[in-house]
């Protein structure tokens, strides 16, 4: 088993009462597994309706990402937690069918609104199935909870933060689209990690060690001040987001309106025309 | 690593072992110690290439990593890690270079080393594939299945990579060092390297068989191309290590250091008059045998080489099953392909068939569909890539073709003309070189898409010329092999600074090579119709069943019997081909593939991409 310690949760409190599991950044199947059995997490399902309908890991819930892209304010994510049966501190693991690029922008937006406890399954659905593991078709809903607003601002970017984060040593602005992309135009003094170099095979993040090298190879200093953005919503960005969360950096944000506010912003953009790079790409 | 499908294909290759993984952080930690400012930017350059990573076009924070395959050998699980390599770190598609080498475009510079890493755990490397090292050693991709080849000589081509291959001899020349191999006379590029290598046999006076090689040294493509020398009759096989020693070692000692220029080996030969090379060559054998420690000698190691799997038999097919019309009535797609794509091989039911990419690029998924369909199919398990840019998967029986066929298709890999004009040979260019000045690597892939549109590989006269692309004079594009060659440059017209190409004919690879003569100067984007244009000239000049090249030869020597007779007739049926209208009228005329603004040349500094 990988990956059990670190993460963004607080260290467990004992308490009275039944102790809430504090999930790591990355949760892996048999943990989540022994959870379901437990009935002590809520799993949240971002791919489509008609997917959850279909087939969906046992116990989980549907939210898919659109909800939350035109519910955006933190107080709807708090209502939508709530509808949901969420609680203050509920253990919270998000899955998708999309490299997981599409739960990392959900669960970062419960962490952003205060939920935590809330963790990226190591796995998209896909490969839970691939591994045979249990699904179920009945849809669930859960008596409806309460959950209190704490916005985390310290992982979130907007365009105004970026403008004057680039030129502030010690902060890093990393765009996470793919190189063509990204050097066909990106925001200035952007540093290119595509989101294509923090998954694996059969895991939607490289292990912690793994990124670490590969961010200490490119001389980041571990004590930076990342901000990550993408090209639209701030999917794959959320996915980069984690990774560098994986790797041990402690203070990232995310630009969740990213490159397409940017521009539609009239703001300064780095272009590079002196290559025909495109005519490199077989499709 | 994944089991085959088919139960009767041999266990796989073994790890080849190439790469090494304490280079790949010894790499890592000189990127650090540049970015740094510690390592003065000639030392890292230096450095930098000879493990394979150049700098990429006006942007040296960007490397073209180059993967070295000795032979051309390329195994499933090789073609799969380079799939995910080039999604990770890459543009998520994988380019097949002229020299067998794959190349990897646009990784940042700080990436390197991982890419290195992912490459050691499937044996590859990247070590001495650029630089002033002996390159890639190339070896005919029909090398062990060519019906002609008296032995293949894949072994002895990867005994001399290992040999070189960090060996201190060759660390530091005046200049890059290409070897050769072929399998017989027809096929392979043994007259246009440093060293090329046909492997030949004698009897010797006790009626024994000796193996043994023709031996040319100082041929070479690039702004001035020269054909390599034939050393000696015959060269036994146990004199062919210390030739190449003795080779390497003149060319380390009297080649030109100071002319970048001039330094390759063939401009020594050249300078010194082939007579006198030829005499201190041989003269330098002698002494190598003498001097060379066995301990030495013992490091080029044929046999370990060799491949002692049982390859099982193949059912006896007499002809292709396109012409057991039950097989195909149904897939005309399916007989194009087999006819343009796929040849018989030596071994009975066994064929040879061919990937036709796009001026060697195929992307990631398409690796893994390509890596999924050796495993199944080819009893040899593995590819070979080919210097026209292109995949050959052999030993594939014949009545398993259609299903590999199938499985190409549903992935866009299974296009028709790799054997046949249509497959077009192009260099990176703008895409991605320093040095290029024009899109030479879009514009093969222009001309492949019409040639295929109009059928042109179909037409068997056609199938033995080729036409190849070079964005530059530099020759990575082989233009100078080429029945039509072409390089770029940059010529002002009607006042405006166009993108153009110098054509040249007649070129030819193989032991009888030649190089290409120069006709004309073609603006980029009349490039296609004047191929066109060569074309229809042809089809009403030919006499008989004289097929494009040996037309375009006979204009060449000004000794074509028709109304075109030599290369100023030609000129004057392409002049108005190649005429633009004023730049005013047609401005996209002006511009090259790939841009919508005023051409400009652009270049830096060459690390030579050759
Ligand atoms: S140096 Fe010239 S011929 Fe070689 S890749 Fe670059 S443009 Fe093409």
């Amino acid at each position: 088993m990988r990956r059990l310690t670190g993460g963004v949760a607080k260290k467990k409190k004992p308490s009275a009462k039944a102790v809430e599991f504090q999930l790591p950044i990355i949760c892996d199947a048999d943990t989540l597994r022994s959870l379901v059995r437990k009935k002590a997490v809520r799993v949240v399902d971002v791919r489509k309706a008609d997917d959850y309908t279909n087939e969906h890991i046992p116990t989980a819930v549907s939210l898919p990402l659109a909800r939350i892209l035109e519910n955006d304010a933190p107080d709807k994510v708090v209502e939508i937690l709530c509808e949901l049966g969420i609680s203050d501190r509920m253990p919270v693991v998000v899955y998708d069918d999309t490299f997981g690029a599409l739960a990392a922008r959900v669960a970062w937006t419960f962490q952003y609104v205060g939920h935590a406890n809330t963790a990226l399954l190591e796995m998209t659905f896909k490969q839970w199935k691939e591994l045979g593991m249990e699904t179920e078709k009945r849809p669930n809903k859960y008596p409806r909870a309460s959950h209190s607003l704490a916005v985390n601002s310290n992982i979130h970017a907007d365009a105004k933060y970026v403008e004057s984060a680039k030129s502030e040593p010690g902060k890093l602005l990393v765009d996470s689209r793919e190189r063509l992309n990204f050097l066909t135009e990106h925001i200035p003094g952007a540093k290119n990690i595509p989101y294509t170099m923090v998954g694996a095979n059969g895991s939607i993040l490289r292990r912690a060690e793994e990124l670490k090298r590969m961010i200490e190879n490119r001389g980041i200093q571990n004590d930076s001040e990342i901000i990550t953005y993408c090209g639209s919503v701030g999917t794959l960005s959320g996915l980069t987001y984690y990774a560098l969360k994986l790797a041990g950096f402690q203070n990232v944000k995310l630009y969740p309106k990213s490159f397409k506010e940017w521009k539609s912003l009239g703001k300064p953009k780095e272009e590079f025309k002196d290559a025909n790079y495109w005519d490199l790409s077989a499709e | 690593m994944k089991k085959s499908k088919v139960t009767s294909v041999s266990p796989p290759k073994p790890n080849p072992k190439w790469g090494r993984e304490e280079e790949t952080e010894i790499f890592a930690k000189r990127v650090k110690l540049f970015r740094q400012g510690k390592i003065s930017e000639d030392d890292f350059r230096r450095f930098r290439l000879q493990h394979g990573a150049y700098g990429s076009r006006l942007h040296m924070d960007y490397s073209m990593v180059r993967i070295k395959f000795p032979a051309g050998e390329i195994t499933a699980d090789q073609l799969d890690k380079i799939a995910s390599l080039s999604e990770s770190f890459s543009i998520g598609s994988a380019h097949v270079s002229t020299r067998q080498n794959i190349q990897l475009h646009w990784v940042q510079l700080e990436d390197v080393s991982e890419v290195m890493r992912g490459l050691v755990e499937v044996g590859l490397t990247t070590r001495e594939s650029c630089g002033n090292s002996v390159r890639n050693v190339m070896c005919s991709h029909f090398s062990g299945v060519c019906p002609n080849e008296v032995f293949d000589a894949t072994p002895y081509s990867k005994a001399i990579a290992r040999f070189f291959m960090r060996n201190p001899m060759c660390q530091n020349l005046p200049r890059k060092f290409k070897i050769n191999f072929s399998c017989c006379d027809q096929h392979g590029l043994v007259k246009v390297a440093d060293i090329g290598l046909v492997p030949a046999v004698k009897t010797s006076e006790d009626g024994q068989t000796i193996r043994g090689f023709k031996i040319y040294l100082g041929g070479g493509l690039g702004a001035a191309s020269f054909i390599g020398h034939l050393l000696e009759e015959f060269t036994p096989e146990d004199r062919m290590l210390s030739t190449c020693m003795a080779t390497v070692r003149l060319f380390d000692r009297h080649g030109n250091r100071e002319n970048m220029a001039r330094n390759r080996m063939r401009y020594l030969v050249h300078e010194m008059g082939w007579e006198k090379f030829q005499k201190m060559a041989l003269k330098e054998r002698s002494i190598v045998e003498m001097t060379t420690s066995y301990s030495t000698a013992r490091m080029f190691d044929v046999k370990a080489e060799e491949d002692t799997r049982q390859l099982p038999k193949a059912t006896r097919i007499a002809k292709l099953p396109m012409l057991n019309e039950s097989v195909t009535k149904d897939s005309p797609a399916f007989e194009r392909w087999l006819h343009t794509n796929v040849v018989a091989q030596r071994q009975e039911g066994y064929f040879t068939l061919f990937i036709t990419l796009g001026a060697g690029d195929i992307t990631a998924s398409q690796l893994r569909v390509l890596a999924s369909a050796i495993r199944d199919y080819s009893a040899e398990g593995v590819a070979r890539n080919t210097p026209h840019q292109n995949f050959a998967v052999r030993y594939v029986r014949g009545t398993e073709l259609r299903d590999f066929y199938e499985k190409l298709a549903s992935v866009g890999l299974a296009n028709p003309g790799a054997l046949t004009i249509a497959s077009a040979v192009g260099c990176s260019g703008t895409t991605s070189c320093n040095l290029a000045i024009t899109n030479s690597h879009r514009l093969a892939k222009e001309v492949q898409r019409r040639f295929l549109e109009l059928g042109l590989d179909t037409d068997d006269l056609l199938r033995d010329s080729t036409v190849k692309i070079s964005g530059c004079p530099n020759s990575c594009g082989q233009h100078e092999i080429a029945t039509v060659g072409f390089f770029g440059g940059a010529t002002r017209m009607n006042n405006s600074m166009t993108p153009t190409y110098t054509m040249l004919f007649a070129g030819s690879a193989g032991e009888q090579g030649q190089l290409g003569k120069v006709v004309t100067r073609v603006p980029a984007k009349r490039v296609v119709d004047t191929v066109l244009k060569i074309i229809e000239i042809y089809r009403q000049e030919k006499s008989g069943n004289e097929t494009m090249h040996q037309w375009i030869t006979a204009v060449a020597k000004g000794k074509a019997t028709g109304t075109i007779k030599d290369l100023e007739d030609m000129k004057g049926a392409l002049a108005q081909v190649i005429q633009l209208p004023s730049p005013e009228q047609d401005p996209d005329a002006y511009m090259d593939y790939g841009s919508d603004s005023r051409f400009i040349a652009k270049t830096a500094r060459g690390e030579c991409a050759a």
